[in-house]
């Protein structure tokens, strides 16, 4: 299945309508540990680039964006039931933070794919 | 900064850079953040030894004119009254190598900046005080200092030299390995000058709750000095990330974010660091106002505070009590100690009593909390037993 990424470091993948989101290996590791992670209820919808859930390490706090235009279906239980590890240990599996019904396909195909974003990450 | 705008180097870099790559710009010093990872930094220090480079900070010197013509105490006593002139603290009363927290105050009574002072053990050095203000204050402190006391004593900079922070409970092991025996007889807020790396001046002080000292060294031996602690198993290097955790969960203030020109040291809750005979003497900028809020109690008070679920109130959250704000967070984060968010703030003095439940504004939501004695993790300075 095809990931795509936005400039933010969240990642998607798309089955049907469903996309499944998270943030990049290079965002958890600049992020450290995880020791919060605030996640939206299942029903609530977004635009493309919303503030969508929030991220925090011992460092900083940062804001999880909406890759992509949706409502969501399903937050990730390990991650509702703090198992924060979980985004450090497998940022790009286990540690997806939502699932969301999404509205419009063309956005998914307009992110970067991964070796554009591996590119875009060696620019920072 | 230096001319081009870009921040300094500090003459430790490359030995930090063949360490991380994890650089940050403070203060004009690219600095070094982080190492192995704040937390594992963090929880190393509080068990082992870390290594801070702190070399942003201005140390300096403060000299009565050569030829002064005053020995042992008159001389102390001299330049102890003129720095006075800025300070609340009671600098003449300093014993020969001990060192005090103090604050310069502004005519309103607010803190312009935190500050250590400290009075040179050595007999020779009479007439001489050792201070260290902050990275990001140095160049107003030392041009306040220098107006407030023109033509009568000397000011010469040290912010060329290494300032290097050993910190953690084998601080005094590691220190008297590699530079000298005596370091482990030194006392908690103490200064001594040792012939190793060239001439150390080492204060045992420093800015996490744990034992350590602060070793000001001159940037020729200060890459042999780094090299030979790093050498020793019980060190390992410390970036300002961890700084900061570390500071926080010892509750010390972080100059521009606890402390500030509008913030009185009775609202930061440091009346501790004004002695009796200045009380008395209410001679220092902003006594009336300070003086005032030590006799009646002042309107805020800095406190800790612990929110009762897990997401971290950084600075700038507002704190509420039944829908009416009462004050804000000035520092918060992650403690790695206690496994959970800690704060501090301003709250009004009706609610700064340990155990009064309060909210946090966080992203909007109202979010319960409790106010917390400070430290949040107990010192564990050196103190030898007092005589008296």
């Amino acid at each position: 299945m095809t990931t795509r990424y936005t400039k933010d470091h969240e990642w998607v993948r798309l089955d049907g309508d469903i996309a499944t989101i998270g943030i990049s290996k290079y965002a958890a590791e600049q992020l450290g540990d995880v020791v919060y992670a605030e996640l939206p209820a299942a029903g609530k919808s977004f635009g493309q680039g919303d503030d969508m859930a929030v991220v925090e390490s011992a460092k900083t706090a940062s804001d999880v964006y909406a890759p992509l235009s949706g409502e969501i279906v399903e937050g990730n239980a390990a991650i509702a039931g703090e198992n924060w590890q979980i985004i450090n240990d497998e940022p790009e599996a286990g540690g997806w933070f939502v699932k969301l019904k999404v509205a419009n396909k063309s956005e998914f195909e307009a992110l970067m794919d991964e070796a554009a974003y591996v590119d875009y990450v060696k620019g920072l | 900064m230096d001319e081009a705008g870009s921040p300094k180097k500090l003459p430790l870099d490359a030995l930090w850079r063949a360490r991380t790559s994890k650089f940050g710009d403070f203060a004009g010093y690219d600095m070094p953040l982080q190492f192995e990872g704040l937390i594992p930094e963090h929880m190393w220090t509080r068990q082992h030894a870390g290594l801070f480079d702190v070399s942003h900070m201005g140390p300096c010197f403060f000299a009565l004119p050569k030829g002064h013509g005053l020995e042992g105490e008159h001389a102390h006593k001299k330049i102890a009254s003129l720095i006075e002139r800025l300070v609340p603290a009671d600098i003449q009363g300093l014993k020969p190598g001990q060192v005090r927290y103090t604050m310069i105050t502004n005519a309103d009574g607010g803190v312009l900046d935190d500050l250590m002072i400290a009075r040179p053990a050595e007999p020779g050095a009479a007439g001489d005080l050792y201070i260290v203000v902050n990275a990001g204050c140095k160049h107003q402190d030392w041009a306040l200092i220098e107006d407030a006391t023109k033509g009568e004593a000397n000011l010469v900079r040290a912010d060329d030299r290494c300032l290097l922070a050993l910190q953690g409970p084998k601080a005094r092991e590691v220190a008297a390995a590699v530079i000298d025996p005596a370091l482990a007889e030194m006392s908690f807020m103490s200064v001594k000058r040792y012939d190793a790396f060239g001439r150390l001046t080492v204060t045992r002080s420093g800015y996490t709750g744990e034992d350590g000292y602060e070793i000001l060294v001159r940037a020729e031996h200060a890459t042999e000095l780094a090299n030979a602690l790093l050498a020793h198993a019980e060190v390992k290097p410390v970036g300002l990330g961890a700084r900061d955790s570390l500071r926080l969960e010892a509750g010390l203030c972080l100059y521009g974010h606890d402390l500030d020109p509008t913030t009185s040291p009775i609202e930061a809750d440091l009346a501790w660091t004004i002695q009796k005979r200045r009380r008395e003497a209410a001679d220092f900028p902003g006594a009336k106002r300070i003086l005032r809020e030590y006799e009646l109690g002042a309107p805020r008070k800095r406190v800790g505070i612990r929110p009762n679920d897990r997401a971290p109130a950084r600075e700038g959250v507002e704190i509420v009590k039944d829908g009416k704000t009462i004050g804000i967070v000035t520092s918060g984060g992650f403690s790695p100690v206690l496994n959970g968010p800690i704060s501090m703030g301003y709250v009004d003095a009706a609610y700064a009593e340990p155990g009064t439940g309060l909210e946090l504004m966080i992203r909007g939501q109202a979010r319960a909390a409790t106010v917390t004695p400070l430290p949040f993790v107990p010192h564990q300075y050196h103190r030898p037993k007092k005589g008296a």
